[in-house]
């Protein structure tokens, strides 16, 4: 049996603002797996982040009897898999239905997350065009919903997508008060809207988000510079 | 038991010269499937391929029983999942080990093909520093190779199907740009894994013409004033 998270047999190394490392605790905390939570300084990364990620040296990293997996949805899945006697389960049991997930969580990471930080760091027409991509992906989602009548992506429960894209909602509610833009609207977003308000009070979800006010400064802070001076990407 | 790949009951939409569509005839053929290709025009595009993938619009799409799989290394999974009984696996059993092979695979879509594509599309300095970014990224690949046949261990895996569904058409890049990227001096291994890859028994007979897909792509490279259009 995989090693019960024994406290030190699970570290996550991440900064608890980044919605990466976000819907990995979320993830964690749904499972009710105990980590050590490190905090890294992304200005000046550890020699444990930098030897356990060296490829692309970023957060989040999951390290689990000492071995370290890479990439926020990769660790997820990893979770789901290596306590998959532990319930809930984060997946459906079905093929399909798992590429389904599948293809709805890369289309987060692919579209719906440039499009978003588009409407964070563009201006005037490019930040237009950037809106208007994010809210017709954001569509797309609350279209799913439409057609499945559940409360959760995942169904009755929380499930991969939710965690892909709940992971990011403080985020896309605190940019979305740095730009005064609205991208989650509840009269085109009806059930995107009360999905968003149902997940964020799940109580172990909760415990795994970010605190606003911190979130909002970092994000100002971070416009401010943004619009100061060439945006090296 | 799933259905096992009856005529009808599995199409593949795609154009056999796009290497993402190369990857999921890879993983139907080392799995031994059978099912119906459909060639698309991606200048005219089925009805079919319109409902079956309404959000991007792209191939390859598998439908199985039905029912629409998109994106390539989505469909390669989920056929590792549908035929999960089915030898050979191309997923390990190991969590961690499946860790691994979904992190090298997202690396090969989200670090080489972007380097690729730019060191086919772009010219000067441009192109000179989207080769280096691919031969560092294949160094990479080449440490993790190291005494393995496969990237998948004894058999091709999924790390194998997600570089091996692009090697004809980087072989391709190679001879268009008169570049080169697969060094064997500097990856051995990687050149020999190509090589065994590209001659592996039901690997070879899905792989696309060298021939017809250079004159593709050297049409494709003289069409190009503006970034194209996806597959």
């Amino acid at each position: 049996m995989e090693g019960c998270a024994e406290e030190g047999q699970v570290m996550l190394l991440g900064v608890d603002y980044s919605p990466f490392v976000v819907r990995v605790r979320i993830a964690l905390a749904l499972k009710g797996i105990d980590y050590d939570f490190i905090q890294e300084n992304l200005q000046s990364k550890s020699e444990l982040l930098q030897k356990s990620n060296p490829v692309h040296k970023k957060i989040p990293v999951l390290i689990h009897n000492g071995k370290p997996v890479c990439e926020s949805m990769i660790i997820v899945q990893y979770i789901e898999e290596a306590w998959d006697n532990k319930a809930p389960n984060l997946m459906p049991k079905d093929p399909y239905d798992r590429a389904i997930a599948h293809f709805w969580a890369a289309f987060i990471d692919d579209k719906l997350i440039p499009s978003i930080l588009g409407t964070c760091r563009g201006q005037g027409e490019e930040q237009q065009k950037a809106v208007e991509e994010s809210v017709a992906n954001l569509l797309l989602f609350e279209e799913v919903l439409e057609s499945t009548g559940k409360t959760y992506f995942g169904g009755d429960e929380i499930g991969l997508v939710d965690i892909a894209l709940g992971g990011l909602l403080v985020t896309i509610q605190t940019a979305m008060k740095v730009t005064d833009i609205v991208l989650i609207e509840t009269q085109k977003m009806p059930l995107l809207c009360a999905w968003a308000d149902q997940f964020c009070k799940d109580d172990k979800v909760k415990e795994a988000l970010p605190d606003r006010a911190k979130l909002f400064e970092i994000m100002s802070a971070r416009r401010a510079k943004d619009r100061n001076e060439e945006v090296d990407r | 038991m799933e259905v096992c790949g009856e005529d009808g009951q599995l199409k593949l939409l795609g154009q056999p010269y796009s290497p993402f569509v190369v990857r999921v005839s890879i993983a139907l053929a080392v799995k031994g499937i059978h099912y119906e290709f459909i060639e698309e025009d991606i200048h005219n595009k089925s009805e079919l391929l319109l409902k079956s993938n309404p959000v991007h619009k792209k191939i390859p799409v598998l439908i199985h029983n039905g029912k629409p799989v998109c994106e390539s290394m989505n469909i390669v999974q989920y056929i590792e999942e549908a035929w999960g009984n089915k030898a050979p696996n191309i997923l390990p059993k190991d969590p961690y080990d499946r860790a691994i092979a979904r992190f090298w695979a997202a690396f090969v879509d989200d670090k080489f093909i972007p380097s690729i594509w730019g060191v086919f599309k772009d010219e000067g300095e441009e192109q000179q520093k989207a080769v280096e970014e691919t031969v560092a990224n294949f160094l990479l690949l080449e440490e993790t190779l190291s005494g393995k046949a496969y990237f998948g261990g004894d058999e091709i895996g999924l790390v194998d199907i997600a570089l091996g569904g692009l090697l004809v058409t980087i072989q391709t890049v190679e001879k268009i740009t008169n570049s080169v990227l697969i060094d064997k001096q500097k990856m051995p291994l990687l050149s020999a894994w190509a090589d065994k890859f590209c001659k592996a028994d039901r690997v070879k007979e899905v792989l696309p013409d060298p021939a017809t897909l250079l004159k593709l792509m050297w049409e494709r490279k003289a069409k190009m004033t503006s970034p194209p259009a996806g597959n």
